[in-house]
């Protein structure tokens, strides 16, 4: 065990553990503070592989933008406690047999390759910020463009529905 | 033991360098506060803390004490671990975002690991500051909703909405500095501002200077300093978010305010005043005996005004600090290889104590803004003018490349 495995396993469990309390609080603001340690530990993971700049942009803009937007929201909405209701018969039907094959075949997938899946700090491409903005603007301009118009689409969507109401 | 020590220096040298940063960083909090105080009371001709210590210089050691003695009550419906949460997290984010400030040019060995006036020399130390400041919204806007008061869930809104506001036109107004340096690292951005040797002239502040304008605006904004002070406005709110926080909680509090500010004042010292570079040219040798010169005539002054003090503990102490600072000051003409050393700590700070002083001049002269003003001085006046700021320097940077 050297030590950038076991401080891989430590962030892992961070993120698990905050992913998990998530789900499980019942004050909408707690599940929020959750999802800022998931952030958070997504982030160390990043610079686990050198990759400093991504670190740096998600802390700053999930933790510090979104999930800044998302405590105001709940806080200006004033939610209160989530009511529990009972599990519906089609998550217990469908969805645990469904989880159960996602994560055999995660499994199957990895035990086949285990050995020969590449390491991703080897690539180098996400270390520089120079490389990484090449590929961003160059190499993937298009998609990435593609993205960003998608993301438009999702945010006038949102407003149409908001809107509907009124 | 000295095996043990060249073994372990990675570790041991920057826990000892964060030890000297905490305890000055945390003193030099303390006695901002006393300079505050005494400044506006003498904008507003008043004398200000007087009565304990010569010159009230023991104040802050009362206050001190006075935090950490009174009770600390805990509100009824509290959401307990947000509470608890809120003012540790204010603090400890303040401190950890000192870490990669570069204080001085030299690089120096010790038990063989080479380390800089800085904890961490980040390649990305900008965006890691960033970073760590943008985590620093949660501590106010836990502190305003776990209260379960109505004024501190006022400020905590308050202050969520000014701070996404002012973070853009923050961020925006310092990628002119980027794109001139290339660089996202400090140490970088002030290597390229003393590159030509031109001292004053060569700084980021001339070709900058809208975005500096928009980036200190925007600083004072983050740091909730007046006149963006909403969030804890007490004509208002009370004490805003932190209403119901009293003792060392309230503490913390105040301590991450005023370090953010010397943080403030750190970045806009780095990023459009050189940093610890002198203002003046290279080849002006004898400037390098300024700092000696000025602890001397400080001495000086301590020492005059020292022995005509009212009480006999003032007679005593202010011309023994004036006799200590005199020896310090012949101490560098006598030894030239430390006022090397000096120098560039020496500009860093002198420059962040003038931000440190404008912060205060400003609270002492200006009124607060009301909220629609706020918001509409942050989305319609300053990210449409840093974001001009930063077309305009790409496009001059383009057609004539950088200066």
């Amino acid at each position: 065990m050297n030590a950038s495995l076991i401080i891989f396993f430590l962030l892992a469990a961070v993120a698990v553990f905050g992913a998990v309390s998530l789900i499980l609080q019942r004050e909408p603001i707690h599940g929020a503070l959750s999802l800022i340690v998931v952030m958070v530990a997504l982030a160390g993971l990043y610079l686990l592989i050198g990759a400093e700049f991504v670190a740096a942009v998600q802390i700053i803009v999930y933790g510090g933008a979104v999930m800044v937007l998302f405590v105001f929201v709940i806080m200006l909405l004033n939610a209160g406690e989530e009511e529990r209701t009972n599990f519906s018969k089609l998550a217990g039907f469908g969805g645990i047999p469904l989880a159960l094959a996602l994560s055999g075949l995660i499994a199957a997938a990895l035990m086949r390759s285990s050995g020969s899946l590449p390491s991703t700090a080897s690539h180098g491409a996400l270390t520089s910020t120079k490389t990484l903005s090449m590929l961003l603007f160059k190499d993937f301009a298009y998609p990435f463009e593609l993205t960003s118009f998608l993301i438009l689409v999702a945010i006038l969507g949102a407003v149409v529905l908001a809107q509907r109401e009124n | 033991m000295n095996e043990f020590l060249t073994h372990y220096a990675f570790l041991i040298v920057p826990i000892i360098k964060v030890a000297i940063l905490m305890f000055l960083v945390l003193t030099v909090d303390a006695y901002v506060t006393w300079m505050e105080r005494k400044v506006v009371a003498h904008i507003q001709a008043r004398w200000g803390p007087y009565r304990v210590g010569p010159h009230g210089l023991l104040q802050p050691v009362a206050d001190g004490l006075k935090f950490i003695l009174k009770e600390d009550p805990m509100p009824a419906g509290v959401d307990k671990i947000a509470y608890f949460l809120a003012p540790f997290l204010t603090m400890m984010l303040a401190l950890t975002s000192l870490a990669v400030i570069p204080f001085g040019p030299h690089h120096f060995t010790l038990w063989g690991y080479e380390s800089y006036f800085s904890i961490a020399d980040l390649n990305i130390s900008l965006l890691a500051l960033f970073a760590i400041t943008a985590l620093g919204v949660y501590g106010v806007v836990l502190a305003g909703w776990a209260s379960n008061n109505k004024y501190s869930l006022l400020g905590g809104l308050r202050s969520s909405a000014q701070m996404i506001s002012y973070e853009l036109a923050l961020m925006l107004s310092v990628v002119g500095v980027l794109l001139l340096a290339g660089d996202f690292s400090l140490r970088g951005i002030v290597e390229q501002q003393g590159q030509s040797g031109r001292g004053l002239l060569s700084w980021n502040l001339f070709p900058q200077i809208i975005g500096f304008v928009c980036f200190f605006t925007a600083a004072i904004a983050e740091t909730n300093r007046v006149p963006f002070d909403l969030p804890e406005s007490e004509s208002e709110l009370v004490a805003g978010y932190h209403t119901e926080y009293a003792s060392m909680k309230f503490a913390m509090f105040f301590l991450g305010e005023y370090t953010n500010m010397i943080t403030a004042s750190c970045l806009c010292t780095i990023l459009f005043f050189g940093g610890w570079l002198s203002p003046f040219p290279a080849s002006w040798t004898f400037t390098y005996y300024l700092p000696a010169v000025l602890l001397i005539l400080f001495g000086l002054w301590l020492i005059y005004d020292g022995i005509r003090y009212e009480t006999l503990f003032g007679r005593l102490l202010l011309p023994g600090v004036g006799v200590a600072l005199l020896a310090l000051g012949g101490a560098l003409f006598a030894f030239p290889g430390i006022n090397g050393y000096v120098q560039g700590p020496f500009w860093f700070l002198s420059k962040v104590f003038v931000f440190l002083f404008v912060y205060i001049w400003m609270r002492g002269t200006l009124p607060r803004f009301r909220y629609d003003q706020l918001m509409s001085f942050g989305w319609k006046l300053l990210l449409p003018v840093s974001i001009a700021n930063l077309v305009l320097t790409a496009t001059v940077i383009f057609i004539w490349g950088k200066p």
